[in-house]
């Protein structure tokens, strides 16, 4: 169990991370989501001790983490797989990981055959593969069968294989009852990973839910309707209450929400509309994120005045 | 104890150190026997007269002390390591003890084989350890080496960029020191500098420039490592204050 209260950093003038409470739990995976430059990997770095909160604390089990006698038996951590001496070969780096929290050698070859790397364990370090790099810092996380885990951004730069096996890997950690907090920047990404989601933007905290409730309440789904009779189409709708948009970059369509599929179908066929298309249209995780996290994305792009109106419009609506 | 057993892990389980002890062990015995071969005067007779190379090796093994932290730092390891070991004070302690005390078994065997290859070069000379002072001038290289990697790492905490801090640690011990004492009007100050503290210790009498800090060899040794741990407590303690 992670757990952090009032969390802050202020680097100069900059508030990177901004009171941030929120609570990582047993047997599931949490996602952390967040644009780059959203605090993440400060928010991490404050949990286990190594950057100085400006004020509030992380807990870990409810203590802090520089208060943990051989904090590997309790925490495991990836926050950078290059965080290696690069002529050290795996297994010596993992002999001085395990020394230094009396952790017996054996479990050196256990954690090296865990991921993988028994093979390549007497190699350089440097030597590695970014994937194999991660999986020497998730050995390197296990070492200590640590009840709480955290990984930041774990999937950036590997290859489809490595994707799948660190997704089940996280997902297995969690079944083992473990609080697993994993990173990244990208919701499709967490919505195949994550049980639960802390999501923040600017350092701030957006939401803290379950992934199914996030996306849910994150994903607006419209009906599209193409139609040669557009705008006889348009008046039979609003006459029925519902919300009738132009869809973007097609004059012959429009777009609907608050409404499902078979009503408009109805409503056309009622008042003899010809109808060229009706679909539905999910929007992505993607969009679905970008709507939420929109105004708060640190390093937003200058953008042209179209694009800063579309925000505000968003941010109206969908906060 | 298993800080400092994961320090001697990581220390020994690079090549680079190794090749550090042993070139400066060869180099320290090599620019002795130059020396001690030309049968020259250098204005030391006896025992000291074996030891005049001891300042290579000691660069040398300043090196190794400075890397020993720097490249922490560099790839970012030094936050695998506060993460095995949030107590930031032990785990730098621990990593200074064992990269000392290489140093100094790197200065012991420098010594002592500098002293036994002027057994052989000059054998018309009386180079025997007669007693504690001839033992101070050949072993204490080992105490000098020790107190200098301290020195050194504690530059390497504070610098943390490896090129800034080799040359800062190397031009101090070789160059700076030296040249201060100079300076003209800077001799009353000159013999406060640590190394030139250590280089009295050693070979004994006062140093060729300036005024020596004290008859005692070993208060001249004392102040020195003073100087060496005080910086250490310093780096030790902004390292602590940090973000790493």
């Amino acid at each position: 169990m992670i757990e952090t209260r009032g969390l802050t950093k202020r680097y100069g003038p900059t508030l990177a991370v901004d009171d941030l409470s929120f609570t990582v739990r047993p047997g599931r995976v949490t996602g952390f989501l967040g644009p780059n430059g959203a605090g993440k990997s400060t928010t991490m770095r404050m949990i286990l001790g190594l950057d100085r909160p400006t004020s509030g604390h992380a807990l870990i089990g409810g203590r802090p983490y520089e208060d943990l006698p051989h904090p590997l038996r309790e925490v495991g951590a990836l926050l950078d797989a290059k965080w290696v001496h690069p002529n050290r070969s795996a297994r010596a780096h993992l002999r001085w990981l395990a020394r230094s929290n009396r952790l017996p050698a054996a479990r050196v070859d256990e954690v090296l055959d865990q991921v993988g790397l028994t093979a390549v364990a007497d190699r350089r370090a440097g030597t590695f593969s970014l994937g194999m790099s991660q999986r020497l810092g998730i050995a390197g996380a296990l070492l200590g069968d640590p009840g709480v885990l955290l990984f930041d951004e774990p999937v950036n730069g590997l290859d489809p294989e490595g994707i799948v096996w660190i997704r089940r890997f996280m997902r297995d950690l969690a079944a083992e009852g473990r609080s697993v907090l994993v990173s990244s920047h990208l919701l499709p990404e967490m919505a195949l990973t994550a049980t639960d989601l802390v999501v923040i933007g600017r350092g701030r905290l957006i939401a803290e839910s379950t992934t199914a409730e996030f996306v849910e309440g994150a994903v607006t789904s419209t009906v599209r309707v193409r139609s040669p009779q557009l705008l006889e189409l348009a008046e039979v709708l609003l006459r029925a209450g519902i919300d009738v948009q132009a869809e973007p970059g097609d004059d012959e369509a429009l777009a609907v929400a608050g409404t499902d599929i078979a009503r408009i179908g109805e409503l056309a066929a009622g008042a003899g509309v010809v109808l060229h298309e009706l679909a539905l249209h999910r929007a992505s995780l993607e969009e679905a994120f970008m709507h939420i996290t929109g105004h708060d994305v640190e390093y937003s792009a200058g953008g042209s005045a179209g694009d800063r109106n579309h925000s505000a419009v968003l941010a109206a609506a969908g906060r | 104890m298993s800080l400092i057993a994961a320090e001697r892990i990581k220390l020994t389980s690079i090549r680079s150190p190794w090749w550090c002890a042993a070139f400066g062990v060869l180099a320290t015995v090599g620019v002795g026997s130059i020396s001690m071969a030309g049968n020259e005067d250098t204005g030391f007779s006896g025992v000291p007269s074996t030891q005049l190379g001891y300042g290579l090796g000691m660069a040398v093994v300043m090196v190794m002390a400075t890397l020993a932290v720097t490249t922490e730092y560099s790839v970012g390891m030094i936050r695998t390591t506060f993460l095995a070991a949030p107590a930031r004070g032990p785990v730098l302690l621990a990593k200074t003890l064992v990269v000392a005390l290489a140093a100094g078994l790197v200065g012991l065997l420098a010594a002592f084989g500098s002293w036994a290859l002027g057994l052989v070069l000059m054998p018309g000379r009386d180079l025997a350890l007669h007693g504690p002072a001839e033992w101070r001038q050949v072993g204490g290289v080992g105490l000098v080496y020790l107190v200098a990697a301290v020195f050194a790492i504690a530059v390497g905490i504070l610098i943390r960029h490896t090129a800034g801090a080799v040359a800062l640690v190397l031009t101090w011990a070789l160059m700076a020191e030296s040249l201060l004492a100079m300076i003209p009007g800077f001799e009353p100050a000159a013999r406060w500098l640590p190394f030139q503290a250590a280089k009295q210790f050693l070979l004994g009498g006062r140093p060729a420039d300036g005024a020596p800090l004290t008859e005692q060899p070993w208060v001249a040794m004392g102040y020195f490592a003073a100087v060496s741990g005080g910086l250490l407590a310093i780096a030790i303690a902004v390292a602590k204050r940090r973000d790493a």
